[in-house]
């Protein structure tokens, strides 16, 4: 098999169509267990007492935040460097997926903050940055709406995003860098994790129920704006039942 | 059921937080809904030319 062919979209699209229910109906299944494990099976804790069951989507949030930033910028780099229309559109796929993430993550830190650490909000480095991440992707979306051109909005959106990637590094090194409200890391790829396994279970659930939406839905929006920017390709003349599949 | 709800007294902050993701997380799908049914019947309604890149 040749995976080249896949950077075609006329071959993508199918591929996606065909490949996002699997991701979209794992995630359905991982959110209810890892909702399960979350109020029915993990205790409560004996220092934050109810309130730390936020965290169950907190965390998966915030690294999801982190980790689409850098998927946008591995596809940027793809699309600037073999100026391809498809790695630029699988960047473009995950722009408000992202932002949705990032939202969620400052929202859910605020409402455990404040039962926490008595505050919904401090200027600490790593909410800020964390928030400035959330400019960033109004920024690529904005920037995208500005330019009429599709080809020219990709390698701006592209530029914008490699080097907006220069703030993921500082958001999940901030917790280490500066003294800041928010704790360092519980759960760490260089050594054990400081929390009940239980709770780590169900909070890697949760990561694995929010990357596999993010997949469904980015492979979803990609065949969106397949269909949008190459409208007028013989090819989509040639799907089965346009009009009347995607209902 | 009520001592659930209440959270330990956490319910404003658990629900909170819980509620409105699953608002966003509804929104997303919804829009994303009607973007695609959007673009499938702009695509249907283009003329297709068979020479076109």
């Amino acid at each position: 098999m040749n995976v080249y062919q896949f950077s075609s979209p006329a071959t993508f699209y199918p591929f996606a169509g065909w490949l996002a229910p699997w991701f979209a109906w794992s995630a359905a299944l991982l959110a209810i267990a890892g909702l399960w494990i979350g109020f029915a099976v993990a205790p409560t804790d004996f220092q934050q007492g109810e309130a730390y069951r936020i965290i169950f989507i907190h965390v998966p949030t915030a690294w999801m935040s982190m980790f689409i930033y850098l998927v946008m910028g591995f596809w940027s780099v793809l699309a600037l460097a073999f100026n391809t229309r498809l790695s630029a559109m699988m960047a473009q796929s995950l722009v408000p997926t992202g932002a949705l993430m990032t939202f969620i993550a400052l929202w859910t830190g605020a409402l455990w903050g404040r039962p926490t650490w008595g505050t919904y909000w401090a200027w600490d480095a790593r909410m800020t940055s964390e928030l400035i991440l959330l400019f960033l992707y109004f920024g690529v979306m904005a920037l995208r709406n500005a330019i009429d051109d599709p080809r020219r909005a990709d390698r701006a959106c592209a530029v914008l995003t490699i080097v907006g990637a220069v703030n993921i590094p500082i958001i999940y090194f901030s917790v280490q860098w500066w003294n800041t409200l928010h704790q360092g890391a519980s759960v760490s790829l260089t050594a054990a994790p400081r929390m009940a396994s239980i709770m780590l279970i169900g909070m890697l659930v949760m990561a694995f129920a929010a990357w596999f939406y993010t997949i469904a839905v980015s492979l979803w929006r990609v065949q969106a704006i397949i269909l949008e920017r190459e409208r007028s390709a013989s090819w989509i003349s040639a799907l089965p039942g346009l009009a009347g599949a995607l209902r | 059921m009520m001592d659930f709800l209440a959270m330990g007294g956490y319910g404003f902050f658990v629900w909170g937080a819980y509620g409105v993701t699953a608002v966003v997380v509804i929104a997303e799908l919804s829009s994303l809904r009607a973007r695609r049914r959007a673009a499938a019947q702009l695509a249907a309604s283009m003329p297709h030319s068979e020479d076109l890149p």
